[in-house]
């Protein structure tokens, strides 16, 4: 029996978000005397795969079939029910990332397991198994007990400990035997974004609210961000008034992240937006409203004008 | 072409969030009922599509107790044609996806929104294509019909795709699907109250998952004031104090 974790490639190679997984799921496997095996799906050469087994997986399952590249959500959860049968897995670990909040509740159909998705801890009972997860956009969280013979879970960026093992894993390929009937999304377009700081990988984000008073205003954040090699955000009534792109909207409806460091400038902190930020280790406002939300929120302030202010952060990062 | 719309009973995003009973349900007094965010999304781009020609039916769908229709009424204000309530508490997502696939096997396409704002379950799209042995689509920010394909935006980690899909499909949207919510007008709640709102007796299902308990986060300690004119000490706080630089 063993524990399976999806580990997601970009163009052949993984993330820190794949080895805090991997070291996620490792760790519930070791408490629960199972083995771990991670599944990667595309073409990763094996001295990529071999990482994996220094945060603790045993045994890789490697699927190289040029058909999964459409990421076809139907086609590819097969795929993945097809490993958890090989390996006789009890537990399912995603990352609760796009993909794998795509694939994670078909996959616990099919398994006939329960589903917890956004997972932020280790489970605090395996038998029955209980594990706590962020509800109400983070404003909350719940202990969930899964009611079912089998787990699926997705779990939450940053928020556990890269371990390593110093182990090693067996690489073994594997057939999933997905017929071509499985297989219905034609992909037209891939845009990738190049050349940013992802938000959801980003360490630091430098995020503007309507304090920035224009689209024009952005000079200073983005050298700031550069600096720091620091992920873009705004709040949604900048995306709204497109001084910035949608993309980059964190909030309860934009994206969720959780970054160690969040910069706020000229954000309110309306509870939608805090919803979106508020897993941040370190919280940072600038506002000229001393009254904002924003302060209740964060761990460091400036009442201030955003305008002066950033210079200054300019010229202290440059000094450091 | 007919069209499903998931609708999920959410309290208003600006609800202030309370427990009760030593914190193992929510505190659900005096709280305001919406349409999930998303779900709303979800609904005006159904509306457009049926506006553009091609869409006979947008029929809203959802697992709830009588409470729960006064937000099925409201989207049929904002312009459903008809409503389904499957009469059960919504238990948990399996429960609900298990409901929801005794009476979707009509419609081409089933929009559901990319989660819940309340329990952030991000389950029941995905769950009610694998019932229905359909494909599914997640993080959809954009979707067109092009003759029996569906042509459509999704969202990737690092990037953004194009795609043609076959349906019947769930599409599971989310920000981008439309650019505002639509309101309901003064007319459209006259209509509404005529428009069918078909109650549905629940099937056996069973969930496979339930809260033990709820937590709020731990209070903050008190925010760091750091005077405007000497900014630059923020740096160094960050660096040495805090150690996230």
């Amino acid at each position: 029996m063993s524990i399976l974790v999806y580990t997601e490639n970009w163009d052949g190679k993984f993330k820190k978000l794949s080895f805090e997984l991997v070291s996620y799921a490792a760790a519930i496997a070791k408490e629960m005397g199972l083995d771990l095996t991670a599944l990667s799906i595309g073409n990763v050469a094996d001295d990529e795969l071999n990482k994996l087994g220094n945060y603790g997986a045993s045994k890789i399952l490697k699927v190289e079939n040029d058909k999964f590249n459409s990421l076809d959500n139907k086609a590819l959860s097969k795929a993945v029910v097809a490993a958890a049968e090989n390996v006789g897995a009890k537990i399912v670990v995603f990352a609760h990332n796009n993909l794998g909040k795509a694939l994670a509740p078909r996959v616990s159909v099919k398994l006939n397991a329960g589903l917890v998705s956004g997972v932020t801890e280790l489970p605090s009972s395996t038998s029955p198994f209980v594990v706590k997860k962020k509800v109400f956009t983070g404003k909350a969280f719940a202990n969930v007990k899964v009611d079912a013979e089998n787990v699926v879970l997705t779990f939450a960026q940053n928020s556990y400990e890269i371990v390593e093992t110093g182990g090693s894993a067996a690489v073994e390929a594997f057939d999933p035997q997905v017929g071509d009937a499985d297989f219905s999304t034609v992909v037209n377009e891939t845009n990738k974004i190049t050349g940013k700081v992802l938000l959801n990988d980003a360490e630091i984000v430098v995020s503007g609210g309507r304090g920035m008073k224009s689209g024009d205003n952005w000079g200073g954040l983005e050298e700031l961000a550069d600096l720091l090699n620091a992920g873009m955000a705004c709040s949604r009534p900048v995306s709204d008034e497109g001084w910035r792109s949608h993309d980059e909207h964190v909030g309860q409806t934009g994206k969720i992240i959780a970054p160690n460091l969040y910069f706020a400038f000229g954000i309110s902190g309306a509870i939608q937006h805090l919803g979106g930020v508020s897993s941040s280790k370190v919280i940072v406002a600038i506002n000229k409203d001393p009254e904002a939300p924003i302060f209740e929120a964060a761990d460091y302030g400036i009442v201030g004008d955003v305008f002066k202010v950033i210079p200054q952060l300019i010229e202290g990062v440059k000094e450091m | 072409m007919k069209i499903l719309v998931l609708i999920s009973n959410v309290p208003d995003t600006t609800t202030k969030i309370r427990f009760t009973g030593d914190n193992t349900a929510f505190d659900a007094a005096g709280v305001q009922w919406i349409i999930n965010p998303w779900d709303e999304l979800a609904l005006t781009r159904a509306m457009e599509l049926k506006e553009a020609g091609g869409v006979e039916k947008i029929t809203v769908a959802n697992v709830g107790e009588k409470i729960t229709e006064a937000t099925l009424r409201k989207a049929l204000a904002v312009g459903a044609d008809d409503a389904i309530r499957i009469d059960a508490p919504a238990k948990d997502a399996f429960f609900v996806a298990s409901q929801l696939s005794k009476i979707a096997g009509d419609y081409d396409l089933i929009l559901a929104g990319i989660e819940a704002s309340d329990y952030n379950g991000n389950a029941v799209g995905g769950m009610l294509a694998e019932l229905l042995d359909y494909n599914s689509v997640s993080a959809v920010s954009g979707i067109n019909m092009d003759g029996d394909k569906f042509v459509i935006n999704r969202e990737i980690d690092g990037g953004s795709q194009v795609l043609s899909v076959t349906g019947p499909l769930v599409a599971i949207v989310q920000k981008g699907i439309a650019k505002e919510p639509r309101i309901p007008a003064m007319r459209g709640i006259m209509m509404a109250r005529k428009k069918p709102l078909n109650v549905v007796e629940a099937v056996d299902a069973h969930e496979k998952t339930s809260f033990v308990n709820f937590e709020l986060p731990p209070p903050k300690a008190a925010c760091k004031m750091v005077d405007e004119e000497n900014a630059k000490e923020l740096i160094t706080l960050l660096h040495e104090e805090a150690k996230v630089l």
